[in-house]
């Protein structure tokens, strides 16, 4: 089914509508595999909600909003879109990972309940297969000895690398970061980015909505300036970033560089 | 380190964290004449009560008291009371988690049934409502199961599978499954929405988000006014007298009582007994909360590092360059990551 030149993400004139508040507003761009980009704008932009919509947290208005090739919330049929019932939805996340601002941790398991759990639940193979794989993950992001740890007892920034091998644990094609790094004490920000940048080395599929613009500017492939839900401007971050074209663009970049 | 010795007592005031320990106040304790004199007072109240309640009031009848506690029928009432608290507070609990879903659901016929359900239970009193219970076998007197408005394919008789045990059953735990759907709604209101976010993000469905994460959460929330529940239901059996049941702990020593003429110690034994319970079912509860409170004890704050950070190994963090934050070999010349407020022009913004 997935073509290696299908993109990832396809989105095409994506809008969507709190009641009559339009949040997005016909949001067109795609993301190749292995490719990284990073969303960024002032907050109420609109760019955690587009991440929202690609896995289905949000359900999209208008538009069409693919995720490897398949639509996303939604089953076509001819011409006919049919909602789509929420075990197949629920399928569908399982090869998107997110990581949210806030981590949301299990507070009452720990790291490595935290990263056992999906694929323990949706018996991805035997548990001893399961420990040793998630044990892998949290060596991954740099916390195998902290896996017996309850969340309470970890760092921001350590909550954060196990929140990424959680999300990473279901074995996703594609990881979205909702702010991975906003709730951080600043000299915590670094250790989460490098896990970050590791993996889109390793050629994850990743969309970043952040503030880091060092971040953007070094691994991103594609950056996206959003605000008011449309893209204003697009393309190679050092381009967009040392040069902007749009006068909206260069008044945000002004205050956060 | 031996310089600070050295120094005395000026360079340790100039370096306090390799100060030594400073020397322990010793102060003249605060009296509090009136705390003396008033926990006095209440201990003499107190015996004077104790010491005439034992020798001054023969209708207490000691004796008849510590004849009766482990009378056999009293120790079977005990096993009836138990009983109907146990049934009829699992029967309340499943139902409450029930009605607290359903008054959570997207379906507003569910809704209004589950609300209904609670404005008719709660708003009635249970004593009432057991009398109702004890009249069900007379006024349906069989239960018939078929196509409606058709001849009954199977028809029970409903006095032959209701005694009197179960209506008592049924009726407190119908009237106690109002109370328990408020107190488990509350607990699902509590548990943080980003939890269920971060659990539909792994793509685990409706009932695994519900038992594995959300209720887990809950249960700290829960427990302890379903304790005082469980304590609460100990004392409403003694109402089932309504229905009317008789072999449970309260009405067991009043008939009792009825045949000796001696109402007052059969109270006493029946109030020991209470008593024992509850303490033991507050025990019970105090090892509950402890296993639902796993990962939530003594809580730092959550933002801040509370162990030391170093296995990741953070490029550029031992530069010569004295770089406070991190950078990337990649990018020519080692670019420092800035946080957007340390910047200049950064903070306002």
């Amino acid at each position: 089914m997935s073509v290696a030149d299908t993109p990832m993400v396809k989105a095409e004139a994506v809008s969507k509508s709190f009641g009559s508040n339009q949040v997005l507003k016909s949001i067109t761009l795609e993301v190749q595999r292995g490719e990284v980009m990073c969303l960024v704008g002032p907050s109420g932009s609109g760019k955690s909600t587009f991440l929202r919509c690609i896995n289905h947290l949000e359900t999209v208005s208008a538009g069409r909003l693919a995720v490897d090739g398949v639509l996303v919330g939604y089953r076509q049929q001819g011409d006919k879109l049919y909602e789509m019932h929420p075990r197949e939805a629920a399928k569908q996340r399982r090869d998107i990972g997110m990581v949210f601002q806030r981590f949301n941790l299990f507070p009452h398991m720990t790291a490595l309940e935290n990263v056992m759990l999906a694929p323990t639940l949706l018996k991805k193979g035997g548990k001893a297969d399961l420990k040793r794989r998630a044990m892998e993950l949290l060596t991954r992001v740099g916390l195998a000895d902290r896996h017996d740890y309850y969340p309470a007892h970890l760092s921001g920034g350590q909550q954060q690398r196990v929140a990424i091998a959680r999300a990473l644990a279901m074995e996703p094609k594609l990881m979205l970061f909702d702010e991975p790094t906003s709730a951080l004490d600043p000299e915590l920000v670094g250790e989460v980015l490098e896990v970050m940048q590791g993996l889109a080395e390793s050629g994850m599929t990743m969309i970043v909505v952040t503030h880091e613009m060092g971040f953007a500017r070094q691994v991103a492939d594609q950056l996206v300036f959003m605000d008011g839900g449309v893209v204003v401007e697009a393309g190679d971050p050092t381009e967009v970033l040392s040069n902007p074209q749009r006068e909206r663009t260069k008044a945000f970049l002004s205050k956060v560089l | 380190m031996s310089d600070t010795r050295d120094g005395g007592a000026k360079s340790q005031a100039s370096h306090p964290l390799t100060a030594a320990e400073p020397e322990a106040i010793e102060a003249i304790r605060l009296r509090h004449p009136w705390r003396t004199v008033f926990a006095t007072v209440i201990v003499i109240i107190a015996a004077l009560f104790i010491y005439d309640a034992a020798v001054n009031r023969p209708v207490y009848s000691w004796d008849v008291v510590g004849q009766y506690l482990f009378d056999v029928r009293v120790v079977s009432a005990i096993g009836y009371t138990l009983q109907l608290t146990v049934y009829s507070m699992i029967i309340a609990i499943l139902l409450g988690v029930a009605l607290a879903v359903m008054r959570l659901s997207p379906n507003p016929v569910v809704r209004a049934v589950a609300w209904v359900y609670l404005w008719v239970f709660r708003g009635t009193p249970v004593y009432v409502q057991l009398v109702f219970w004890g009249l069900v076998p007379v006024i349906y007197k069989t239960i018939d199961m078929g196509i409606p408005f058709t001849e009954a394919m199977v028809s029970f008789t409903t006095k032959d599978f209701l005694n009197y045990f179960v209506l008592a059953i049924i009726g407190l735990a119908l009237n106690e499954a109002a109370y328990m759907a408020e107190i488990v709604r509350a607990g699902l209101l509590s548990v943080d929405k980003g939890q269920d976010e971060a659990a539909v993000a792994l793509g685990l469905g409706w009932w695994h988000t519900m038992t594995r994460v959300i209720l887990p959460q809950a249960m700290r929330v829960i427990i302890p006014p379903t304790g005082n529940e469980v304590i609460s239901m100990l004392k409403t059996t003694s109402l089932v007298t309504a229905v009317p049941f008789t072999l449970e702990l309260y009405t067991r020593t009043r008939d009792i009582a009825a045949v000796t003429y001696k109402p007052v110690p059969m109270l006493i034994v029946a109030s020991i007994w209470y008593l024992v319970i509850t303490s033991i079912l507050m025990v019970g509860q105090y090892y509950l909360e402890k296993h639902f409170a796993k990962g939530a004890g003594d809580r730092p704050d959550v933002q801040k590092p509370t162990v030391e950070t170093d296995t990741v190994l953070v490029v550029g963090k031992g530069d010569a360059s004295g770089a406070r934050y991190p950078t990337y070999p990649n990018a020519g010349g080692g670019e420092t990551i800035v946080p957007p407020h340390d910047r200049p022009g950064g903070g306002g913004a």
